[in-house]
């Protein structure tokens, strides 16, 4: 699966330090970790231990205390914020737990925002049935459950064809089965586009359908986990 | 409940721009009512206590020459107390700083003792008692602008005779609050001096020993003066009598309260206007708040907090912005009342001025803006206490929105999806989207309101001074007479043209309306005097029958081919009926018309001449008035030229303060609404804005969703606005009509373009503002909440 390993974001002796008031908060105590085009990554830890905060850094909406991230040899460490904005809208798909749709938008729309902006999208339609939506395209949030608005959530990231799809728990606030139609979107975005796929997540069965899985403890990489074989997602369950 | 309070401390703390926005729209409701009540009540008050210090009189006459005894049969009058008897007549000063000569009004004192009516306020020189014959003593203003003191000289023309009158002293009255001179618009302190002469010096120059030609009187406190005048005008009838008239025709009397109404009109129309808008916008910060804390509120309760305790909480955090406003407003109203009261001690004189803020309008303000603040939380407070607190900690769903109208029927097909949540949001809350238009509506008709009254200004300037009076000086003779031609006055020196005029007083009676005005009289074919029509369309003077102007009209009831009765007080006095053929538009003073010569044949006498309107050539205005001065038979000289200049002064003085005033508070409410909306609509919709930042919009993409919506609702305030600025003019218009002057209703384009730049202006550094914040939106910490 991994034959050609270029390196899509590289990161050497990350940190990030939060500052409230008199004390010091270390977020990441020097990560160093390259990820890999088009593999799909699993990033597990407990509560706290940084992974949101990477996870963050890596898409360009955070910055980071010191050390350096690449993305395909451009340093993003040294960017100002119009190039992390343009980076995020060239390049960079997010998925979040809440979902975070536009309520005034419908799901068709909501795709089309992002579509508008991207350089060579696929169509709000072609990216919805993508994830099994095609026929709720016109409904608004407020007419979706929860894991169908995720799997709009989905759609409006993988539309603009990202290179990156950065998910932060998706399914934490979905319940297993519903979990499992938005990691089999994700799972089909991975293999179809070759969209390089890091996956947060609070559970461990999840961690199968990846190539690897790297735990982090406290701001740091304690181990990395290679899979010789994935797990198909809709063979996962918790 | 200490916690409680901390956390409505805090919270005013996070939306204290709100805070302050909404605040300064109360501060300004109740500065404007304290300094508007506060400047009325003094001005009343100030009034009130010179009236009654100075005696002034409650019915005043005029007569061509009546003998002292009948004061007592004047006094006799039941309800008449007081009555004093004066000597008055108009004359010709001569001042070494100006070519042309001033106006003087000479009015006697009895020698050695108070008069029993119409004291004066000696300014300097207290006790000096009038010795010599010549001697004067002049009104304040007119000293001051010539800069004269005691001991200093002037030259009147008096009955013919150049004099040398000595200054012994300064003073102020309460018959010349507002000294305007017959004819003029304004105050002119530098062309109109008072003189006060002794009694019987003034009866050796005009040979009116014995007699007086003016009298007052002062009432009981049940007299009928309506009543009075008539057994006063039927008294003096024989000598000349031009009718008696009571406080409210007295000219200075009629300007103040003039004054007063239109300070009492504004002070009921803004102060309103700026508390709704606050109401307004304290009702959705409110409703924001607990939409926000819905799930605080649920815990609150499962913790045991009363209902009652969470409202009040919420009432609270209403009553203590409101009550910022409201002291801000106290303080702000109390430093500019003064200012504003000083501001008129300029225009009007007293010789005291008590700034008296009214305890009672402060309290009342307070009241009533604390009052409207509770109701407009009332609702919302209610629906926070009636919160089940299982069902307030449940996530809200997400807000239901629709397709815009708009776009169900088709138009927007083409919009881009940043336009579409701009269009949502709006009829997602179209009634807090109507109010904020119409907030705003209110801040453009404000200044449309108080801009338009230059455009009428200027409107009822170019009417009286170009298009009906066109004469560059009108003078006027002592007594009418056949004695000057119109070859006379055309062989001054510098005289182009001269058309002779007759004024004659006169009591207009139709059925009960009764008005005392001047018939003026002129010539067929005349130039320089014209009379418009309703439409400004030039009408020529009928050469029979009488022409009203159309306020005069309005106020006897009376319409073209109505016959009206006429009691010409002068000559034979006759009674008569004469028809209105015609009637013409003015815009200052009430007066009627007629052709001299017919006017001449009804009083049964030859055409005699009151005086004459003068074109002067530009060149030879110098010779003119040295020639003019000299003229023994005139008593009055008025130019155009100074009275528009003064006039123009006047106004730019006084409108330039009023209209910043107006311009700054009417902002106020287009800022206030604006902020609030704004930050309203950031914070509930932060989520949204920042997820379309993680998605790759730039900052000022996501910047135009946020703006636009204010753009939409300010675009569409503009037009509604405009509309009501018109309809506040035209009732303004309508309020502020007296006999004295009527505001014409003309708004000009460009003060609907002002007014539209300004609020635009006022719009764009708003959003200037709140677009610094969906810059500084945290991403990270947004997208960690679920909202
Ligand atoms: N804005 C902030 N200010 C201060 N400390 C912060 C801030 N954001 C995160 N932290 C701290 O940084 C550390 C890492 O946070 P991060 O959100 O990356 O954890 P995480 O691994 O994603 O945890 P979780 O699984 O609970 O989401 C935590 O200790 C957290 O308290
Ligand atoms: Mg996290």
């Amino acid at each position: 699966m991994t034959e050609s390993r270029d390196i899509c974001f590289r990161t050497r002796d990350l940190t990030k330090v939060y500052q409230t008031g008199e004390t010091e908060v270390f977020a990441l105590r020097g990560v160093s970790i390259d990820i890999y085009d088009q593999e799909m990554m699993v990033l597990l830890g407990p509560s706290g231990s940084g992974k949101s905060t990477l996870l963050n850094i890596l898409g360009g909406l955070d910055h980071a205390s010191s050390g350096e991230v690449w993305f395909h040899g451009d340093v993003l460490t040294a960017s100002d914020d119009t190039t992390l904005t343009q980076f995020r809208r060239d390049h960079v798909g997010f998925i979040f737990q809440f979902y975070n749709l536009i309520p005034s938008l419908t799901a068709r729309e909501n795709v089309a925002l992002v579509t508008e902006i991207a350089r060579d999208p696929m169509s709000a339609e072609e990216a919805l049935a993508l994830v099994g939506l095609e026929d709720r395209m016109d409904h608004f949030p407020s007419q979706l459950s929860g894991g169908q608005q995720q799997r709009v959530a989905v759609a409006r990231a993988v539309a603009k064809r990202p290179g990156v799809l950065l998910c932060d728990e998706p399914t934490g606030a979905l319940d297993s089965s519903t979990g499992v139609q938005v990691l089999e979107a994700l799972e089909q975005v991975n293999k179809e586009l070759g969209t390089t796929t890091i996956v947060i997540t609070h559970n461990a069965g999840i961690s199968d359908m990846s190539d690897r899985v790297v735990y982090l403890a406290d701001g740091q990489v304690s181990h990395i986990e290679e899979h010789a074989t994935r797990k198909p997602a809709k063979e996962l369950s918790w | 409940m200490a916690i409680l309070d901390r956390k409505l401390r805090r919270d005013l703390w996070r939306i204290k721009g709100q805070v302050l926005a909404i605040g300064f729209v109360i501060a300004a409701g109740i500065a404007i009512l304290i300094v508007m009540q506060g400047s009325l009540t003094s001005l009343q008050e100030t009034r009130n206590a010179y009236y009654d210090r100075y005696r002034f009189a409650d019915v005043f006459a005029s007569a061509r020459r009546a003998p002292e005894s009948l004061a007592a049969r004047v006094a006799a009058i039941p309800g008449v107390s007081r009555v004093d008897t004066r000597i008055a007549q108009d004359v010709i000063l001569d001042m070494p700083s100006m070519i042309e000569p001033a106006r003087g009004r000479i009015l006697s004192l009895p020698e050695g003792r108070e008069p029993n009516l119409n004291w004066i306020s000696r300014r300097l020189n207290r006790d000096f008692e009038f010795g010599r014959p010549d001697e004067v003593i002049v009104n304040e203003t007119f000293a001051n602008a010539h800069e004269l003191f005691p001991g200093d000289q002037i030259v009147a023309n008096i009955n013919g005779r150049r004099r040398t009158l000595t200054i012994i002293d300064v003073a102020m009255s309460p018959e010349f609050i507002y000294a305007i001179s017959p004819g003029e618009l304004v105050p002119d302190k530098r062309r109109f001096g008072i003189l006060w002469m002794g009694r019987q010096s003034l009866e050796a120059v005009f040979g009116l020993d014995g007699a007086f030609n003016q009298i007052s009187m002062s009432l009981t406190r049940d007299a009928n003066e309506q009543f009075v005048i008539d057994q006063t005008d039927a008294l003096l009838a024989p000598y000349g009598g031009i009718g008696a008239y009571g406080r409210s025709d007295h000219q200075s009397d009629a300007f103040l309260e003039s004054e007063f109404m239109q300070l009492q009109t504004m002070s009921q129309i803004l102060p309103p206007i700026f508390i709704l808008v606050a109401a307004f916008l304290l009702n959705i910060v409110i409703n924001r708040l607990i939409d926000t804390e819905r799930e605080q509120i649920g815990l609150m309760k499962a913790f045991g907090y009363h209902d009652y305790s969470v409202g009040w909480h919420y009432m609270k955090f209403v009553l203590a912005i409101a009550g910022i406003g409201v002291v801000l407003g106290w303080a702000l109203g109390y430093l500019l009342g003064g200012m504003m009261t000083d501001l008129y001690g300029t225009f009007f004189k007293f010789p005291f001025l008590l700034y008296q803020p009214n305890p009672a309008t402060f309290v009342v303000s307070g009241a009533l803006s604390l009052g409207v603040a509770a109701g407009a939380a009332w609702f919302a407070v209610r629906r926070a206490v009636r919160l089940d607190p299982a069902v307030a900690m449940t996530p809200p769903s997400p807000p239901v929105y629709r397709r815009s109208i708009a776009e169900r029927f088709g138009f927007a097909k083409h919009l881009g999806a940043p336009s579409r949540m701009i269009m949502r949001n709006l009829s997602r809350w179209p009634i807090r989207a109507g109010l904020t238009s119409l907030g705003v509506s209110f801040s453009v008709g404000m200044l449309i309101m108080s801009l338009f009254m230059v455009d009428s200004i200027d409107e009822m300037l170019d009417t009286f001074f170009f298009n009906t009076q066109r004469q560059d000086v009108t003078l006027t003779f002592t007594n009418p007479t056949h004695d000057i031609s119109r070859e006379d006055v055309q062989n001054i020196p510098g005289v182009l043209r001269a058309e002779m005029f007759r004024a004659v007083p006169v009591r207009l009676r139709n059925g009960v309306n009764s008005e005392r005005v001047g018939i003026i009289g002129v010539d067929d074919g005349a130039d320089l005097t014209r009379l418009l029509d309703v439409n400004n369309r030039e009408v020529t003077l009928p050469l029979d029958g009488l022409m009203l102007t159309d306020q005069l009209a309005a106020q006897l009831s009376v319409q073209v081919g109505d016959v009206i009765d006429v009691e010409i007080m002068e000559g034979r006095r006759p009674h008569l009926r004469i028809p209105v053929n015609g009637i013409s538009q003015e815009y200052v003073g009430l007066s009627a018309y007629m052709n001299r010569e017919a006017l001449a044949r009804v009083m049964e006498e030859a055409p005699s001449a009151s005086g004459a309107y003068v074109r002067v050539d530009a060149n030879s205005m110098a010779q003119f008035f040295q020639e003019v001065k000299k003229t023994p038979a005139l008593q009055g000289v008025t130019l155009r030229s100074a009275a528009l200049e003064e006039f123009r002064r006047i106004m730019d003085e006084t409108m330039i303060s009023a209209i910043s005033f107006y311009i700054f508070f009417a902002s106020l409410i287009a800022v206030g609404v604006i902020y609030n909306s704004a930050r309203i609509s950031l914070s509930e919709r932060a989520r949204e804005l920042a997820s379309m930042r993680v998605l790759g919009f730039t900052k000022s993409e996501v910047a135009g969703v946020l703006l636009g919506e204010l753009a939409v609702i300010t675009l569409v305030s503009l037009p509604i606005g405009c509309l009501l600025g018109y309809g506040m003019a035209a009732s303004i218009v309508d309020q502020f009509g007296t006999e004295l002057f009527r505001l014409p209703f003309v708004i000009q384009p460009s003060t609907f373009g002002w007014a539209v730049l300004i609020i635009i202006t006022a719009s764009v550094a708003t959003g200037a503002i709140v677009a610094r914040r969906v810059n500084n939106l945290d991403l990270v910490a947004v997208l960690k909440t679920r909202e």
